[in-house]
């Protein structure tokens, strides 16, 4: 489909120099969506605004942040205060970190159910993972900033796994300290890369939604989209669907950010830093939980630090671990019970990381964590061998229309 | 499809809830009702007042209010003047004046809340070791929030036989651990109200407690009443975008 003869003489003079317009009515006005896409299917655009509210209110937090040991807390605390509005932008980005990965955990698991990371889409999978490794670290360093205590002993945690690695390990943490403990050095390079991160998020993004759309979306049946019939243009279907599901998240965000701001936070980290005090439990924020779980079940520090990383590794070997040619867990029936099954492991890792290493946690977290690695490893590699799927439908738009497909496929070209 | 959907709201709704750190500790904290908890929730003025009151006359003998600055007291509906009275019973240290000297002067509503002491030595040194924190944030920083600070501030109980009690502590049934430095701030009749409210342990308790959640979060009430308008309007504008939606997949929902 070609771009349309652009009538306005300007818009004409830059889209012959710079095809800008035409760009934009390909990728967002006619690109071809498949019709049957659930609503699951808008948490893609639903994270890539998260990311731009994040943005918006985090560039104007830096504008009254201090970077200093001794006056980052209090520069919060005076945006929160004296600040026009500052208690709205604080808010916004703090309970914005939590809904950026509700968000991407959801776009994910929705990826996971209907085998969105197969053939052809393993490079998109790919720089998904990397923005979530991305996003992990921006997170990290930015709950650093306000330097209250989880912030501090948090921050002194996480460095200090690097201290696991032989021989490098020590001299890794004090590198990434900037000297021998977390102190001022240390906050400020974690501001300086937080800020840099978010635009490298960005970049990754782009690169994310280029790979996007070369092989476009995958759909909740899991099968090609065969001609226009199994597809709908983005504009208006998708947009104005992207556009309802925005205004349920704004509505629900909006709850927590004017009723319960600090609903996702910890009491803790309203206690200005102090490094001669620990904490009686060192929990991370609630996205980091599971991972936080896997550390933790695992008695020898580096073999501890390796799974834990290992947990996110193993998600760039997905596609080749999960030997089915079916995609959706529509038509795969005993996938679909196990993904089920690991989606509750993940949510009991997560209780689990909320709670003392102790007990009956320190056994459940370790069945959890061995149980979150033979999913990958052991049971999607045999599935895939064993499971019998059903049969598959022959085109998108046969299901969804029945013997219609071709009087609504005219009526789309006139469309 | 529509199982997917609602397994998956249900798992992340029990996600949320089985993810938020419950370590409790001590016995269960009583719940008080609290006026300016809810959605519409507000700050009751002459709590805030007399929350003050208990503060200025009571707490802020050990404990700081960095934070504040005298100006934000307008917050809980004192005037210019009161303002500027308070703030003058003070001394404040400024300076260097044009001869290079630190001086001292009255307190200004520029001013931040003058503390006790002039650092943390000087305040260990004149409390038997033990640092009273901050109480700017307080009400935000423990775990329970107000109901916390209501409880230690009614708590405080004679130690039961089989506790041995260290030197300079005080039992506290809500305390974690029970032995507090804290002596017992407050008792009946401590502060005389000019509202002529009875001055009972339990009204400057819940009084000053309004008060601090006050200080951890003066903008409350404006945060809540904008909430309450942007969610209407967001669920008017939600119901919006789903007709559009319909209107515009109604071709192929044919």
């Amino acid at each position: 489909m070609n771009a349309p003869e652009w009538k306005n003489p300007v818009v004409r003079w830059i889209d012959f120099r710079l095809p800008i317009f035409s760009f934009v009515y390909h990728e967002l006005g006619v690109y071809p969506a498949p019709r049957n896409l659930n609503y699951f299917w808008t948490f893609g655009s639903l994270a890539g605004i998260v990311l731009v509210i994040m943005l918006a209110s985090g560039i104007v937090l830096a504008f009254n942040y201090t970077p200093h040991a001794t006056m980052a807390f209090d520069s919060v605390e005076r945006i929160m205060r004296d600040v026009n509005w500052g208690w709205l932008l604080r808010y916004i980005h703090m309970n914005g970190g939590s809904a950026f990965f509700i968000v991407v955990y959801i776009h994910m698991f929705r990826g996971l159910y209907y085998g969105s990371y197969k053939y052809p889409r393993e490079v998109l999978w790919f720089l998904g993972v990397i923005i979530l490794l991305l996003m992990m670290a921006t997170a990290f360093m930015g709950y650093v900033l306000p330097w209250g205590q989880m912030s501090f002993w948090g921050a002194t945690v996480i460095t200090n796994l690097f201290s696991a690695f032989p021989l490098v390990g020590e001299s890794i943490v004090t590198w990434l300290w900037g000297g021998y403990s977390v102190d001022n050095p240390t906050l400020n390079r974690f501001f300086a890369l937080h800020y840099l991160l978010a635009f490298v998020i960005v970049g990754a993004v782009a690169v994310h939604l280029w790979a996007l759309h070369v092989q476009k979306s995958n759909n909740p049946l899991g099968i090609d989209t065969k001609g226009p019939q199994d597809t709908v243009p983005f504009h208006p279907y998708m947009t104005v669907k992207d556009l309802f599901s925005l205004s349920v998240f704004l509505t629900v965000f909006s709850m927590f950010v004017f009723f319960a701001p600090n609903f996702f936070g910890e009491p803790d980290n309203y206690i200005p830093a102090n490094p001669l005090v620990t904490p009686p439990h060192i929990v991370p924020e609630w996205y980091f939980l599971p991972y936080y779980a896997i550390l933790r079940s695992i008695p020898d520090k580096l073999t501890g630090v390796l799974a834990m990383f290992g947990s996110i590794f193993v998600l760039f070997l997905l596609p080749w671990l999960d030997t089915s040619r079916v995609r959706s867990g529509s038509f795969r029936p005993t996938y679909k019970k196990f993904f089920w099954v690991f989606v509750v492991d993940c949510i009991v890792l997560g209780y689990v990381g909320a709670n003392p290493p102790e007990g009956y946690f320190l056994i459940l977290g370790r069945v959890a964590t061995i149980y979150y690695f033979f999913h990958f490893i052991i049971l999607l590699p045999l599935l895939g061998w064993f499971e019998r799927p059903l049969p598959l439908p022959t085109s998108i738009s046969q299901p969804v229309l029945g013997g219609r497909a071709a009087a609504t496929a005219r009526h789309m070209e006139k469309a | 499809m529509r199982r997917f959907a609602l397994s998956a709201l249900a798992a992340l709704a029990f996600g949320l809830t089985a993810t938020t750190p419950n370590a409790a500790e001590g016995p269960a904290l009583p719940k008080e009702h609290w006026p300016f908890a809810g959605i519409f929730g507000t700050f009751d003025r002459g709590a805030l007042n007399r929350g003050f009151q208990v503060y200025k006359e009571v707490c802020s003998a050990c404990h700081s209010l960095s934070l504040i600055y005298y100006r934000h007291l307008e917050g809980i509906g004192l005037t210019a003047e009161e303002i500027r009275a308070i703030a003058a019973e003070k001394e404040v240290t400024d300076g260097p004046n044009d001869e290079g000297d630190m001086f001292k002067r009255p307190g200004r509503p520029s001013d931040r809340y003058v503390a006790p002491f002039a650092n943390e030595n000087a305040s260990r040194t004149a409390n038997n070791g033990a640092y009273p924190p901050d109480l700017s944030l307080m009400v935000k920083a423990r775990k329970g929030g107000p109901d916390y600070l209501y409880a230690i501030l009614t708590g405080y109980k004679d130690a039961p036989a089989d506790v041995k009690m260290m030197d300079g502590l005080h039992y506290n049934e809500f305390f974690p651990g029970h032995q507090i430095a804290m002596p017992l701030p407050l008792s009946e009749g401590g502060v005389t109200f000019a509202d002529g409210t009875a001055a009972t342990v339990e009204t400057m308790a819940r009084d000053v407690t309004t008060f601090l959640a006050w200080t951890a979060e003066p903008e409350m009430e404006q945060r809540k009443q904008l909430g309450v308008k942007v969610v209407l309007f967001l669920i008017v504008f939600t119901g919006l975008t789903y007709a559009v939606k319909r209107k515009v997949w109604a071709d192929l929902h044919a």
